[in-house]
Formats: C-alpha cells, structure tokens, sequence
C-alpha cells in the first residue's frame, strides 16, 4: 500500500508515521508538501499530528485552506483511505470532511499519556483488524481534543455506527474517569459517512512497536492495508 | 568622563569597566558602542566572574568533537558517524518576571543553540525550583505567588516545546522558601547529527554574506543580557519589557529550515540570535571565523517603526537566525527559507579588518574591534570559607531526638507526599514525551530518561540533576554529590555516561560568601568529572539570584548523557516480579552523614544543616557494579537511594511496579532516622531473579562494591520488621497527591 504522509508547517508526526510506514509496515512511503496537489500516486494519505500553523487562530483552522486539502477532498471523494491524527483530525473537521469540531480539553490542559480504546465498530477499513469491543492501548497527546458536535450529529454517528473508538477503562468500560479530554460520548474517533475517513484524537504511529509500550496501532494501520490487498 | 552613571546602570557596566573600554579604544565609546560592550560584558554573555573558576572543569575526552565554548553547544562522538550535541542554560531571571513567557522562550532559545549546529532537537528536559506554596512556610502573598509561578513556567515549557514536536522526557522540580519569587528554570535540549554535517556558528570569508532570518526585530528584549540576567532586581515590573515573547510555530519552521540549509554546501555558518541579540550573534561569529563584520541596521526588517541604531543591535527579538551564505549563494539560501515561509535579508558581509562595524545607511554608529569586545574582564577574588557554614556543619546530631519506631509509617508517608519527592506526573503529562518514537525509558520509570537511536542498536541516557541543600551546607562535597548523583542514575538505567552541561545557580557573587560558595561548588563539580572521567561540553552561569536580599540555595545543576550500547539491555526502577530478591548494593550510613541536608531533617526538624560524605571510589565501584549487572541482563529494577533515603527508594519501587517488598532486616544498625530516612549517597536498590544472585554476587565482589540483602518482593504491602508496614496503594495515594492542584 502507498502511504502519503501530509506535511503542513508545523506538523511533527510526519516523521513518525513515516518511521512505522517504512521501517516496521515495511510499506512504500513518500511525504506529500502541503503545497502538492497530485495524489494520485498513493492509496491512503494521512494528516499528522502537529501544530499546523501554530493551532493559531484555532487547531486547523488555517491548514485546511492549504492548497494540498481541495486535493484531500477529491482523493477521499474516490473512496480512497484518508486518516487524521489529532492535528490531522482537526484539519478534518475543518475543512467538514468529518463531523463536529476538537475543543480545548476540559481541564484546559495538554495531556500527553496511554488511554485504552474501546473499538465500537470492526467493520471499517480502519478496524477490520480488531474485534468489536476489544480495547487498544494508544497514547494521546493534545491539548484540544474534546470532540464535540450537536445532538443530531450525534445522533446520525452513533446510530450509523460511525463512531469507531471510544476512550475507555482498561477493562472496556465507558466511564467519565477514563475520558482524558471531555469528549461527548467518549469519543476517540469517527469515520465519515462512506467509511474510508478517518479522524482520531490518539496517536496509533507511537503504537506499534513493542520497545515504544505497544503495538496496538499496527491493528488500524494493517486494517487499511488489507483493504487493499483484498 | 560625560558618561552618566544612570547609563552604565542600565547596561550593568562599572566606572572601571567602562575606563577600560576608554583605555582599550583610546576614545570615548559612541552610545552603540557602549551599549554593545555592555551586552557582551554582561555576566550573562561574557562570565566575568566566573570564567577563570570554569577554567577548572575537565573539556576534553576520546569522544569530545566540540568542546566547551568553542561553539552554542558541545559536541560528542556516539559512534557510526554520529554526534550528539547538547547544552543546557537557565532563563530564571525572564521566568521571575514573566512565568509563561519567560519560561517558553527559554526553551526556545536553548533548542536553537542546538539547531544552530545543524543537530536535530531530539529531547528536552528540565530542571525547576520553585518556592513552596505552602502559605505557613512561604507567607500567604509568597505562596500564592509561587504557585502562580509553578503554573505559569510549566505551562510555558508545555506550549513552547509541543509546539515544536521536541519531546520533553526529564527533569527535576524542588521547592525551598529561598526560591520564593526567584524561581530557578534551567532548559536542556539534545540534537542529533552526522558528525561530518556538524555547523559552525563563524563568519568568515571576507565577502561572504550576513542573512538575518526568522521573525522581524522590535523593541523586546532590550536589556535582557545586561540588565535581567546581569544584576539583582527589586522593582520587577520596570524590567517587564525585557521579557521576550515566543512564537514556537516560527521557531519550527526555522529549525526545518535551517536543518535542509545544513545539508547544502552553500553556508559557511549559521548562528543564533540569544541573549544581545544581533550584537552577540554577529561579533561571535566574527570572533570565531578571525574576521570583522559590517552590518547596516536600516537593512534589518522591524517590527516596528522609529527604532535607533541601539535598539536594533540590542534587541532580544526571538526566533532569529543569523546565516553567514558563501558569495553567490544567497539567492539560493533566500529560495530555500521562502518555501518555509520566511524570509531572508542580507544585512552586511564579512569583512577582513577584524572590526565590527555598524552602520545606519552611509552613518557608521559603531566601530569596534572585535577582539576588545570579546574580550571582558575577568575577576576573581580571595576568599575564606564563612563562620556560619562552619557552623552549620558542625550541628550536633545527638542532640537531635531519633525517630520512634512508631512514627517511621507516617515519616515515610509524609516524605512521599513531600513535592520534592511526590510524583511528578501532574507535570509531565502536560509535555509530549512521547513524540518522535524514541523514548523507551519515559518519565516515571527510570532514574534516567533512555532514547533509542533509530538505526542502531544504541541508545542515550540523559538526566538532570541538583541538589540546593547539600551545596548549601557544603559546597564543594555538594558539587561532587550532585556529578555522583547524575552518574548514578545514568547506571542505574544501565548507561556508561559521556558528557555533562552544567547551569551554575548562584546569588550575587560580589558578595564573598557566595563568591566562596560558587568557588567551591566549581571545585567540588572539577573534582568529581575528573575521578568519573566525565568531561563538561556545554554550560552556563546564572548569578544575582536574591530577591529582597535573600540568596538562592548555591545550585548548580548539571544534564548528564551517557550512552548504552545495546538499547535492550537497559534497565527501570520498579520491582517486575513476586519472589525476586532485593538488594541494597553498596553504601554505608557513615554516621549520621546521610541526614546533612536531607529532606527528612528539613520536613520532620526544620533544620538544613549537617555534614555530608561521599566516597568517591565507592561510589565508582557501584555504579560501575550496577552498569555490568544490568549489562549482563541480571537485573529486574535498579533504583538509587536519594531524596527520602533507603525508604523512599524501596516505596519508590514498589510503587512503580505496583507490587510490595516483604522485608527481612533493617539494612543497618544504627539510628532508625539515619537507615531508613539518611540521604548517604552510593546506593542502589535493586530486585533480580533468585537464579541470578550467584552471578550478580560474583559482579560485586569484582568490584569491591557491598551488598546487604534487604527482602524479597511480592504482595501489596511494603514491610521493614519492626518499622514499616504500609500498602502499596496508601503510598501510591500519598505520593501522587504531593504535587497538589
């Protein structure tokens, strides 16, 4: 599978998503400059973590007018893999190919700490690799990512089955203690209507190797690949 | 002479000095003269009262590649064509004043020393004080205020280095009434690069071309070298204006930018601008490449409009670089920075008659030879060691009631939730430690913070390291205490260390006590590098640490690295398994030594006084004990006995692995103060497996080291016969709750 990683001023985890893709998914990987626009060479793209921009103004809120998006948009239209990572899942917002929109953490500060993810729903190319109800151990590190969105929004996620993570206990329960951030329904991450965009808040590129503490996000990196190589 | 002593105030010069100045030139100084000589003769830039005792410190070694002073930071081989290239400084004064800021740009400017070098920032730590907010102890206006203090600095450090992607994997943070309203930061940050790739920061090549890059220069900052860091400070908010603000977004871009400019062969150098802005980035570079400079001001872009002359040179505007591109390369060097968004100007070139000119359009403002301006006073004094530290040593120990075997669960307990020693997580989970996928020893499990180096099978090993009160009773057996400390956690994670940088700490050094205090911590930090074979790369000196007359603890603070070899065999703290046996390798109570200056004596009695001792050739013997045991993969958890002593690091460990100790003897037969709670130093505890102790004792003897076994781990209590019996989970609430909220 051929992985883009977008690169924005001020995103950091272009390096480390491009470490996994290449050195532990042994996968063919190339960084994609935010003032690109041809796509076309590669089967998913993905939007790290970072500080686009700075977060100025508001996390994303400048990056999604960077040229490389109209782009992102055309590529996610044809059905193929889009993944947001905390700053790539702001941008997503922002430029409304996701849902709902990142808040500042509830406690007003920045986490840096493991979570456990509750996987809601297994039939996603993100999470084909896991089990409804399995829980992912996953660092998250944010200062904004209480997802929020109103209660019809709401609503169509949870009942479409959009919501793919949610943080939770390390026995699987959804408890307002195991929420990091203030999310609304413990929310973690979603998928579009169609299924092939991802946004997530925790960080599945500082979880796949086991000298890191875990390897739990090769599960949602290798679901997408076997998507294609179905 | 017409000059005012108001002026020379404002610049922190003397009359002496600045008669030097007149002497050196053979004139009186224009005012961007005397504004650039004040800067440059600053404590902060030119270390007038410390440069001959740092002449002391060990620099070289097989591994050294950059020595100390010879460029922003030191350099030191790792192996496989590659260097690390580290430094750490302080930016206490900025952070008293201004919290978030003051601490954000510290951070700033330490990784562009770093990035300056063509080294990709790979860690931060760093080392904090602060007063208590304990209102009895502080004062309820100074309590408040410390906390104020605390949040803001952490907050700072927080939003200035995520923002960067730099993860921020260690640290220290203590607290003492004398850093009430002087809070003491002190940044470290580790950059990696091929040793062949490494950057000068010089100006030569007469012709070549002067670029100033990054954000444009306003009026923030002036004075910060010579007036904030410089001098004593009662009336803070006059100073407010000396405090710059970050923008870590720019800084970012420019360590992306600088580090593509690294690759090219079209720079001869690249420095920063830090503390005196232009006027010590331009005149070092000239200094190093045996060149001059010319630089016309008018040529610098401004933040602002109306800005003289002085105030352009003088400036501490953040996130600037100054690039010195090969004739002919410019235009290229400028089209590389575009593509990041920033600009570039051509501000002046190199020149060859070793002087530092300034110019406003045709008017020349200033003209210097550089080698005057790079060459400040240096002084020392004579001077005898104070009655009153005399005095604090020689406190009568048996004097002081012993604690009831009663008592040693609520001591303990007490300790644990004492901010020095209480968890820090409430702190760390607010900086990314994670970013970058190296950190495989992370805040909270080790005594030391471990990278691995990807592509190899190396790792490095880094710590921050200090201790106020040891130095305050005695300051030079203080300074040899805090290296021992600093290598010791490096063993205890199974790291050979390399290198230390250094923060020197101090109060007002034109008083003899603290002239004598930082002398001897000098001294005592000398001795200790040159018995550990451990040279010094990098460093700075922060003095005129008082505020209201009171002075600072003598702190210096040193980040050690040092390197494993092989990243899987390293080494944590917390117990891992039911039935391993725990150890105390080496270390002897020595009296009641252990108890000088120790947290227990001033938690329980009030007191920070005492005696301490260290035996350098036993501390040797375990570290280099506990570094082969680990190595030879024998060792489940390795931990030292520091703050809160033999106790403190046995609750320490079980806490980490969340499982007890079912303990056999109390290790000593002396005072029950002195085993549980004395701070003596060469200690580590440690757990192994039962099948390894045969080879794990063989390791030992081979080094002369002793070995006192202490229990075996396993349920969830942690137990000494006769004195502790505690859960793990009453500890844990007890050390996670010290920090507050």
């Amino acid at each position: 599978m051929r992985f883009g990683v977008i690169v924005f001023p001020g995103t950091w985890s272009d390096r480390d998503c491009y470490h996994v893709f290449e050195d532990v998914l042994r996968q063919p990987v190339s960084y994609v400059w935010h003032k690109e626009t041809d796509l076309s060479r590669f089967d998913c793209v993905v939007l790290p973590g970072g500080f686009s921009y700075g977060d100025y103004l508001r996390p994303g809120a400048i990056a999604r007018f960077s040229p490389v998006m109209a782009s992102v948009e055309r590529f996610a239209a044809e059905g193929k893999l889009v993944i947001g990572i905390c700053n790539g899942f702001q941008i997503l917002c922002e430029a409304s190919l996701l849902p709902g929109v990142l808040l500042t953490n509830a406690h007003l500060e920045y986490r840096c700490q493991w979570v456990n993810l509750r996987v809601e729903n297994d039939f996603t190319p993100f999470s084909s690799m896991c089990k409804r109800g399995q829980v992912l151990r996953i660092p998250i590190s944010h200062h904004d990512g209480n997802y929020f969105a109103d209660e019809n929004t709401l609503n169509e996620l949870e009942t479409t089955g959009r919501v793919v993570f949610r943080y939770c206990t390390s026995g699987g329960e959804i408890t307002p203690d195991a929420n990091p951030n203030g999310a609304l329904h413990n929310i973690a991450g979603i998928v579009n209507k169609r299924g092939n965009v991802l946004g997530m808040m925790p960080h599945p590129e500082r979880a796949c190797e086991d000298i890191l503490g875990g390897e739990d996000g090769r599960l949602i990196f290798g679901s997408a690949m076997r998507v294609l190589t179905k | 002479m017409p000059v005012s002593k108001e002026v020379l105030d404002e610049i922190a010069l003397s009359r002496e000095e600045y008669g030097l100045i007149v002497q050196k030139l053979g004139r009186e100084p224009t005012p961007v003269e005397l504004g650039m000589f004040g800067a440059l003769w600053s404590e902060h830039c030119g270390y007038k009262h410390s440069k001959a005792l740092l002449s002391l410190f060990p620099t070289s070694g097989k591994r050294v590649l950059i020595k100390i002073g010879e460029e922003n930071a030191g350099a030191v081989d790792i192996g496989d064509g590659q260097a690390i290239v580290f430094k750490m400084e302080s930016h206490n004064h900025p952070s008293a004043i201004e919290p978030f800021q003051g601490a954000a740009t510290g951070v700033g400017g330490i990784v562009r020393d770093i990035f300056t070098m063509g080294a990709r920032p790979i860690a931060l730590m760093n080392s904090l004080r602060f007063g208590p907010f304990d209102k009895l102890r502080a004062g309820r206006t100074d309590g408040d205020r410390n906390r104020y203090l605390f949040n803001g600095v952490v907050g700072g450090i927080g939003s200035y280095g995520n923002c960067l992607g730099i993860p921020d994997v260690g640290g220290e943070i203590y607290f003492s009434p004398v850093y009430s309203n002087n809070p003491l930061v002190n940044a470290f940050c580790l950059g990696i690069v091929d040793s062949a790739k490494l950057v000068k920061a010089k100006a030569s090549g007469t012709g070549n071309l002067l670029l100033l890059v990054g954000s444009d220069t306003g009026r923030d900052g002036l004075h910060g070298a010579s007036g904030l860091a410089s001098r004593t400070f009662e009336e803070e908010r006059e100073l407010r204006s000396a405090v710059q603000v970050g923008n870590p977004f720019l800084e970012k871009l420019l360590i992306e930018a600088c580090l593509e400019l690294a690759q090219t062969d079209w720079i001869v150098g690249i420095n920063d601008l830090g503390a005196a802005g232009l006027t010590s980035a331009a005149v070092e570079s000239a200094g190093r490449g045996g060149s001059g400079i010319e630089l016309d001001v008018l040529k610098v872009p401004r933040r602002e409009a109306g800005m003289t002359p002085y105030e352009v040179m003088l400036s501490e505007s953040q996130e600037r670089m100054l690039v010195v591109a090969r004739k002919g390369c410019e235009d290229k060097v400028k089209a590389l920075f575009r593509k990041w968004d920033l600009e570039a100007e051509v501000i002046g070139s190199v020149t060859d008659d070793g002087l530092a000119r300034i110019k406003e359009g045709s008017v020349v403002t200033a003209e210097v030879p550089v080698a005057i301006l790079n060459e400040p006073p240096k002084y020392t004094f004579q001077v005898k060691k104070p009655a009153w530290i005399t005095e604090l040593q020689s406190f009568d120990f048996g004097a002081l009631p012993d604690v009831s075997a009663d008592d040693c669960n609520s001591v303990l307990l007490r300790l644990l939730a004492s901010p020095d020693i209480a968890s820090k997580e409430p702190v760390y989970r607010q900086y990314d430690h994670q970013v970058g996928d190296n950190t495989v020893i992370a805040p909270g499990s080790g005594d030391a913070a471990v990278l691995r180096i990807q592509g190899t099978k190396k790792a490095i090993a880094m710590t921050c390291d200090g201790n106020g009160r040891y130095c305050y009773v005695n300051p030079r057996v203080g300074g040899e205490m805090v290296i021992a400390e600093a290598a010791r956690n490096l063993a205890c994670v199974g790291a050979e260390p390399l290198a230390i940088t250094d923060c020197l700490n101090f109060g007002n050094p034109d008083r003899p006590d603290i002239y004598y205090q930082l002398k001897e911590c000098v001294r005592g930090i000398a001795h200790a590098c040159r018995r550990f074979g451990i040279p010094v790369i990098s460093g700075n000196v922060s003095l005129y640490n008082e505020t209201r007359g009171l002075s600072i603890y003598p702190t210096p603070v040193v980040g050690m690295v040092g390197l494993l070899e092989d990243v899987s065999k390293r080494c944590t703290s917390g117990f891992k398994h039911e039935g391993d046996v725990v150890y105390l390798l080496g270390g002897m109570p020595w009296g009641t030594s252990g108890l000088a200056g120790s947290e227990y004596l001033e938690l329980v009695h009030g007191k920070v006084c005492g005696q301490p001792y260290l035996d350098m050739d036993l501390e040797i013997g375990v570290q280099k004990t506990c570094r082969e045991a680990i190595k030879q993969g024998l060792l489940h958890s390795a931990h030292d006995c520091s703050d809160g002593g033999l106790a403190a690091a046995m609750a320490e460990s079980a806490i980490a692995g969340g499982l007890g100790m079912r303990g056999e003897r109390s290790p000593y037969d002396v005072r029950r103060d002195v085993a549980l709670f004395g701070e003596s130093p060469s200690r580590i505890v440690v757990s192994l497996p039962p099948g390894k102790v045969k080879d794990f004792e063989g390791v030992v003897a081979g080094y002369g080291a002793a070995l006192t076994r202490l229990g075996v781990v396993g349920g969830d209590r942690l137990v000494v016969p006769g004195l502790i019996d505690l859960s793990v989970v009453e500890m844990e609430r007890a050390w996670r709750g010290g920090l507050g909220k």
